[in-house]
C-alpha cells in the first residue's frame, strides 16, 4: 500500500495528462485542467516544505553545535526576519496581517519586505553571480589550452562571440570594405550564434528531449521508482 | 528619516557587495555571513512569494469566497498538507501520495512538452532546403545547420560503436557541439561580466558618487 498506491496514482495521473492532449474533450479536457491547477497548489506546498526543511536542518545544526554553527544562526535570523516582514506588512502588491503599513512606508520609503529585497537581496544576488566572472576567467585559462581540434574550435568560437559582442570587436574590423562585410566581427559572431551554435543546441535538445520522453514513460509505467525512496 | 533609510540601504548593499567579493581573497567570516544572509533572505523571499502569489490566489481565496463552487480544491490542499508530513520521520511515507501526484503530472506534461518543442519542432525546423536563401553566407549557414544537427544527433547515438563512417560522422558532430559550447561559454562570460560592470557602477555611482549612473 505504501509503495503500490503511489505507483498507481502516478500511472493514472500521467496517463490522463497524456490522453487529454489527444482527446481534448470531456471528461479528459476538464480533468486535465483541474490536475494542472492542483499541481500548482501542491507545488506551492512543496516549495514551503523546502523552506521548512531548510529551517529544520539549520536549527538542528545549531542545536547540536556543529562546525560553524554561528553562521547558521545568521541564516535562520535572516529567514525569520524576511518571512516576518512579509507576513506582517505584505509585499509591494499585497497586504499583510497588519495591512499595508503606510506609516512604515512613510518612514523607510518601502514596505520592510521590499526594503530588504531591493537593498540587500537583489544586491547580494547580483554580486554572487557576478563573482562567477572571475572564476569563468580562471576556468577559461585552464580549459582553453589549445591542444586538440575540439579545444581549438571551442576557444575560437568563444573568442569570436565575445569579441563580436563588444565595441572593441566592432572597431577591430570596422575598416573592412563592404565586400568583406561578412568578416566583420559582429557579423561573424552573429553567424556562429545563428548557424553552428543552433545546430549544436538543436542536436542537444533532440537528444535530451528523447531522453526526457523515455524517462517520463519509465516513471508513468512504474519502471523508474526511485522517487519513492529506498525503503 | 526617509533619507537616512535610503542612505542605509545603499550602505547595506555596498557592505554585502564587499562581503561577497572578499571571497576572491579567500574564504572568510565576512563572506560566510553575507552568504548565509543571502541563503536566509532567498528562502524567506520564496516562502512569502509562494504564499502570496500561489497559495492565496489559487487556494485560499477561491475557498473563502465561494466554497460551494471550489470545494474540490480541498483535495490538493489535503495533498499539500500530506506533503508537509515529510518533515515528521515516523509518518513521512504519507508524503509519497502527493509526491506521486506531482511526479505523475510532471511526467505527463514533460512527455508532451518535450515531444513537441524539443523533438518534433526541432526536426521540423531542420527540414529546410539549405540552398533556398539567395546570399551565399545564408546558404553556407543553412548547410552547416542541417549537417551540424544531423551529425550532432548521430554523436548522441551510443547503441552503435563510433567507428568507420559512423565514427567520422559522430566526430563531425563533436566539432559542432564544441563550437556550440564555445559560443555558449562566450555568451555566459559576457553576461557575468555585464553583471560585474553593474556592480562596479553601483559602487562607483550610487555608493561613492564618483561616476554618474
Amino acid at each position: 500500500m505504501k509503495r503500490k498506491l503511489p505507483l498507481i496514482i502516478t500511472f493514472i495521473i500521467g496517463s490522463i495528462v497524456i490522453i487529454s492532449e489527444f482527446i481534448p474533450h470531456r471528461p479528459f479536457g476538464t480533468i486535465s485542467g483541474n490536475l494542472e491547477e492542483w499541481f500548482l497548489i501542491i507545488s506551492g506546498f512543496a516549495i514551503i516544505l523546502g523552506q521548512l526543511s531548510l529551517f529544520k536542518v539549520n536549527f538542528l545544526k545549531i542545536k547540536f553545535k556543529q562546525t560553524n554553527w554561528p553562521y547558521y544562526v545568521v541564516t535562520l535570523v535572516s529567514f525569520v526576519v524576511m518571512v516576518s516582514f512579509g507576513v506582517f506588512w505584505g509585499t509591494e502588491s499585497s497586504a499583510g496581517i497588519f495591512g499595508h503599513g503606510y506609516s512604515i512606508i512613510a518612514t523607510i520609503g518601502d514596505k520592510p519586505f521590499d526594503y530588504l529585497f531591493y537593498n540587500v537581496y537583489q544586491h547580494l544576488s547580483a554580486t554572487m553571480f557576478s563573482l562567477l566572472a572571475f572564476f569563468i576567467a580562471s576556468a577559461a585559462y585552464r580549459s582553453f589550452i589549445a591542444r586538440t581540434v575540439e579545444s581549438n574550435l571551442l576557444l575560437i568560437a568563444a573568442v569570436l562571440v565575445m569579441l563580436g559582442n563588444t565595441s572593441m570587436g566592432s572597431a577591430l574590423t570596422g575598416w573592412l570594405p563592404p565586400s568583406l562585410d561578412f568578416l566583420h566581427l559582429p557579423r561573424v559572431s552573429e553567424f556562429i550564434m545563428k548557424y553552428p551554435n543552433t545546430a549544436g543546441q538543436r542536436a542537444i535538445m533532440i537528444g535530451a528531449g528523447l531522453g526526457l520522453i523515455g524517462s517520463s514513460l519509465r516513471i508513468i509505467l512504474g519502471i523508474e521508482r526511485s522517487y519513492l525512496g529506498g525503503k | 528619516m526617509l533619507h537616512f533609510f535610503e542612505v542605509l540601504g545603499v550602505w547595506l548593499a555596498a557592505l554585502f557587495t564587499f562581503g561577497i567579493y572578499s571571497f576572491l581573497y579567500k574564504d572568510n567570516p565576512f563572506y560566510k555571513v553575507s552568504e548565509q544572509i543571502f541563503v536566509g533572505l532567498s528562502a524567506g523571499y520564496w516562502f512569502i512569494y509562494t504564499i502570496y502569489f500561489i497559495l492565496i490566489p489559487n487556494l485560499f481565496l477561491p475557498l473563502s469566497e465561494n466554497f460551494g463552487a471550489n470545494w474540490i480544491k480541498l483535495i490538493p490542499a489535503i495533498l499539500g498538507i500530506m506533503m508537509l508530513l515529510r518533515l515528521i520521520p515516523s509518518i513521512d511515507w504519507i508524503s509519497r501520495y502527493p509526491v506521486s501526484f506531482v511526479i505523475g503530472t510532471t511526467a505527463g506534461v514533460f512527455f508532451l512538452r518535450y515531444l513537441k518543442s524539443d523533438v518534433i519542432n526541432q526536426i521540423t525546423a531542420t527540414m529546410i532546403n539549405p540552398f533556398n536563401g539567395g546570399d551565399w553566407v545564408v546558404v553556407l549557414g543553412q548547410i552547416l545547420l542541417v549537417v551540424g544537427t544531423i551529425t550532432g544527433v548521430i554523436y548522441f547515438y551510443f547503441s552503435k560503436k563510433h567507428e568507420g563512417a559512423f565514427g567520422v560522422t559522430a566526430k563531425i558532430g563533436i566539432y559542432f557541439l564544441m563550437v556550440s559550447f564555445g559560443a555558449a561559454f562566450g555568451y555566459t562570460a559576457m553576461a557575468r561580466i555585464s553583471l560585474l560592470i553593474g556592480r562596479l557602477q553601483f559602487l562607483l555611482g550610487d555608493w561613492l558618487g564618483v561616476i554618474t549612473p
